[in-house]
């Protein structure tokens, strides 16, 4: 692969509806309100923001990207003479774009795709590239930026992305790639839904969290917590775990067998998967004959959800019929610090069962350690 | 603040190898002449004095140098250091770092201390056991505690006993099966989480909130059947006093468990407030830090661990006694966890320490600790005055006192500097490189500063100077902090990852080999 090719991506109209109150841009016709209502795009200039951060390399670095405003205009301004591939039509580019995009770049070959957009865009990278390793940075420049995926500024994504371009920066994260639905956030509730895992550089000081430690850290909290789970498991044998997605909880269903999803909520008995990707009609099934059962999951996204981002399987029901006192938090160290003190929360569309999980949870950390946090709504 | 003219620091740089690198085969250091035939006759073989099964069957893998480079390797090492009442140690947050007394180093060298041995007979060492025994009685009036050990090395090992001690208490009472869990905080230092862990207990760990200690709800959320004690610290590394530490204390005691005070760092607490009061069952203070004896490389450190009395049968074996008219050492301790380290503990540190004492004095102890809050409350507002990106989390308004965990993330957000690299600089003006806090930072960017009694105005304005400079240098030239040092024998960690992978890094230079394969 082509060692000194960055791809870069740009959303034109990521981040339009933020500055006149409209929550995202994902749509036709609240782009056309945008307009009308005077809204500028934000992304291109945060694009050449970050890509002036590149320029101390320009005769070692090459930009592949996409036509007109999805990213030659901006290597242009930002001093670049970028390869261009593939067609637009200008004026008028979707979301599908942004994936055909994705695509035909990383096939193009490039150590590092760029993108500027915001949980949108980020979601479209991951549906096009979502089985391949191609490491990847997000420049922060939509309304939402739920997912992990994004540098701290843009002008800290073009620095990360010049590190690891040059060699400097080698660590590589998973990161989560989250999206809220807009029309449903529009009005006035929320309803996200975990995409996946993007493969980004990882150094601590650029992306978004205030995370202080490393993935090497990360691996020994996640050792410790699946023999937590394992132990458990063993002091309770017959019952059923329902295992929710997430990183930290794949790290205890890989320990149960070669099957299991990241994204799904999985079922074990006797330290054994028997049910991937159970959705609540299965879970509610399974649940009808266990004497006793127990949910475990993990913090899903920055805000510090347990309930109703990404595990929404795992409904009111669900959980009302393993009961309130057998759920298992599980969360590495550094995940749990990047929370500073607020609290874990909780949206499962069932209001009542929200206050009743409010209060105060232990959360498996570690082994022999567990962290006492506040639930709130 | 008065005018401060920035050191022009350079230190020596020797890009020293390691001694092992060093290793020419043959080579040796002063052969000494052989003994006379008599007395190599009344010696005999001095391998028999070796029992058989404990002689090597290779001789050691030790590096081979002449003694001139080993001395000159030694010496490079030294000049490579900040070292030990050498430069500004403000930097130093938590670890206390006071001028030591060189009187006091004299007085341990005094051949009468020196060439003590632990295994003479206890009447031909009165003087030293008099020391252990007063200096107890002196701890005991500062902390209220009824009984104190001087076995343990340091503070984490203060802290094991004192699990260890919990372990038996419950043990004696048939609960320790149920009695699993100790309670602590996440600005408590992390020996308080580890050493009970390492004890046998699963740790339950309280988050700060907004006061930055944790809530009275927090801690009766995480009592239960199951609670064997809590290990705490007040004041946390943030420096604001918990003022609800009997509410804490009371609530772990009514849940049957036991109450630990970690204070390691009892600077702003002499003669102020005392573990006693607050209801702890036990508490410790490191001699290294509060009572002026050498931190760190500079000396061994001493962890002194008291106790009320209903746990006095606990602790290790031998305690220091008096019978009226001499000092013996007790082993006949049933109930004891035994032994804890070899014979009484650091005498040394205790010679040095009750000279510190002793010195100041019982009614300016108290002074010690006033000065201390007045030194770090100028501190922390000249340099909010002087640098606007500093933020000092939680508890806003709210008077620190001897500390305070102080926050860069403004600066890294504007700049791109982050706190890793404005400490790295730091060592450039002949500072030592400042302290950021434990891991994970719950704090982001974080920065922790300790101007103990030792300073004066001069050295606070100079901290305050030096990180002004750096400040304004991440804005006109953000590369040379980034790049920092450039004047000091430290180095800037290609791959600050490295560390965080134990298959990265070595402590020894066989792991080394081991790790890396080759030599």
């Amino acid at each position: 692969m082509a060692c000194n090719r960055l791809g870069l991506i740009v959303n034109p109209i990521a981040g339009m509806g933020g500055r006149v109150g409209l929550k995202g841009t994902d749509g036709e016709e609240i782009l056309r309100i945008c307009r009308e209502k005077g809204a500028v795009p934000e992304a291109p200039k945060k694009a050449v923001e970050a890509l002036k951060r590149l320029l101390p390399a320009k005769d070692e670095i090459e930009i592949v990207t996409y036509p007109g405003e999805m990213g030659e205009l901006e290597a242009r301004e930002a001093g670049f003479e970028p390869i261009v591939i593939g067609s637009i039509i200008p004026g008028n580019t979707t979301s599908e774009d942004t994936k055909r995009a994705a695509k035909d770049i990383a096939d193009f070959g490039v150590k590092l795709l760029l993108f500027a957009g915001g949980d949108g865009t980020a979601r479209d990278v991951y549906l096009a590239l979502k089985d391949r390793q191609q490491p990847v940075l997000g420049i922060p420049a939509g309304v939402k930026i739920h997912s992990g995926v994004f540098a701290i500024n843009p002008r800290r994504a073009g620095e990360l992305a010049l590190l690891f371009m040059q060699g400097k920066v080698r660590d590589m994260k998973e990161a989560e790639v989250m999206d809220i639905d807009e029309e449903a956030f529009r009005q006035g509730w929320v309803s996200a839904a975990l995409y996946g895992y993007l493969l980004i550089p990882h150094e601590r000081t650029f992306v978004q969290s205030k995370k202080a430690g490393q993935a090497a850290s990360d691996t020994v909290d996640l050792e410790g917590i699946s023999y937590y789970i394992l132990d458990h498991m063993d002091e309770n044998k017959d019952a059923i775990y329902i295992i929710g997605p997430g990183t930290t909880t794949r790290a205890i269903k890989q320990k149960l067998g070669d099957e299991y999803t990241l994204l799904g909520v999985d079922v074990s008995q006797d330290k054994k998967i028997i049910a991937l990707d159970a959705d609540e009609k299965k879970l509610l099934e399974i649940l009808s004959d266990a004497k006793k059962a127990f949910i475990v999951v993990t913090i899903i996204g920055g805000q510090g959800y347990i309930f109703g981002r990404g595990n929404q399987q795992i409904s009111p029901k669900v959980i009302r019929k393993v009961g309130l006192e057998n759920i298992i938090v599980v969360a590495t160290r550094n995940k749990v610090s990047a929370l500073g003190h607020n609290p874990l929360l909780v949206d499962t569309g069932d209001e009542e069962l929200d206050q009743a999980l409010c209060g105060y949870v232990r959360v498996v950390t570690g082994y022999l350690e567990q962290r006492i946090m506040k639930v709130s709504v | 603040m008065t005018n401060v003219r920035l050191r022009k620091f350079h230190q020596a740089h020797w890009d020293e190898p390691i001694i092992f690198e060093l290793s020419v085969p043959g080579r040796r250091g002063l052969i000494p002449p052989a003994p006379e035939e008599e007395i190599k006759e009344a010696a005999g073989d001095p391998k028999g004095l070796v029992p058989e099964e404990m002689l090597r069957k290779e001789p050691p893998a030790l590096p081979e140098l002449d003694q001139k480079r080993v001395l000159a390797h030694y010496i490079h090492l030294a000049q490579e250091t900040l070292g030990g009442n050498l430069c500004n140690d403000i930097s130093q947050g938590t670890c206390t770092m006071k001028y030591n007394p060189r009187i006091n180093e004299e007085l341990a060298a005094h051949p009468g201390i020196a060439s003590l041995h632990p295994w003479q007979d206890v009447d031909t060492a009165q003087g030293i056991l008099e020391i252990y025994y007063k200096f107890e009685e002196i701890l005991k009036e500062i902390s209220g505690m009824d009984k104190f050990s001087l076995h343990p090395q340091g503070g984490a090992h203060a802290v094991y006993t004192a699990a260890s001690i919990m372990r038996a208490y419950h043990r004696d009472r048939g609960e320790l099966d149920k009695r699993r869990e100790i309670i602590s905080s996440a600005f408590t230092h992390p020996c308080d989480h580890a050493a009970p862990a390492t004890a046998g207990f699963r740790l339950i760990i309280l988050p700060p909130s907004e006061n930055g200690y944790p809530s009275v709800e927090a801690v009766k959320a995480a009592v239960s059947e199951n609670t064997a004690g809590m290990f705490i610290t007040n004041p946390e590394d943030t420096g604001i006093y918990n003022t609800e530490i009997d509410q804490f204390v009371k609530i772990v005691h009514d849940a049957g468990g036991l109450c630990f005070y970690d204070q390691a760092n009892a600077n702003v607490l002499l003669g102020i407030a005392r573990a006693r009061e607050a209801g702890f069952d036990m508490c410790h203070f490191n001699i290294h830090k509060t009572f002026g004896t050498p931190h760190g490389c500079s000396g061994p450190g001493l962890g002194a661990l008291g106790v009320r009395d209903h746990l006095a049968k606990y602790l290790p074996i031998p305690t220091v006694e008096y019978d009226g008219t001499k000092y013996y050492l007790d082993f006949d301790r049933p109930h004891s966890v035994g032994k804890v380290r070899q014979f009484q503990g650091p005498a040394g540190v205790l010679v040095r320490t009750y000279a510190w004492v002793m010195t100041i004095g019982q009614e300016y102890l108290k002074e010690v600790s006033e000065i201390s809050t007045i030194n770090h409350n100028y501190l922390q507002k000249k340099l909010q005055e002087q640098i606007p990106e500093i933020e000092v989390p939680y508890a806003p308004g709210r008077r620190r006192l001897e500390e305070a965990r102080y926050c860069w993330q403004k600066l890294l957000e504007a700049t791109g500097v982050s706190t890793t690299d404005i400490l790295r600089r730091v060592g450039d003006f002949g500072l030592q490189h400042y302290w950021t806090s434990h891991h994970p930072w719950v704090v982001p960017e974080p920065m922790t500063l300790e101007p103990c009694e030792s300073y004066g105005k001069e050295d606070l304005d100079e901290y305050v100077a030096v990180l002004k400079h750096i400040r304004d240098e991440a804005y006109s030239d953000p590369e040379i902090v980034k790049n920092a040092p450039h004047k000091c024998a430290s180095h800037k960690l290609a791959d600050e990852t490295a560390l965080d992978d134990p298959k990265r890094w070595a402590t020894t230079w066989r792991a080394y080999v081991k790790k890396k394969g080759r030599a």
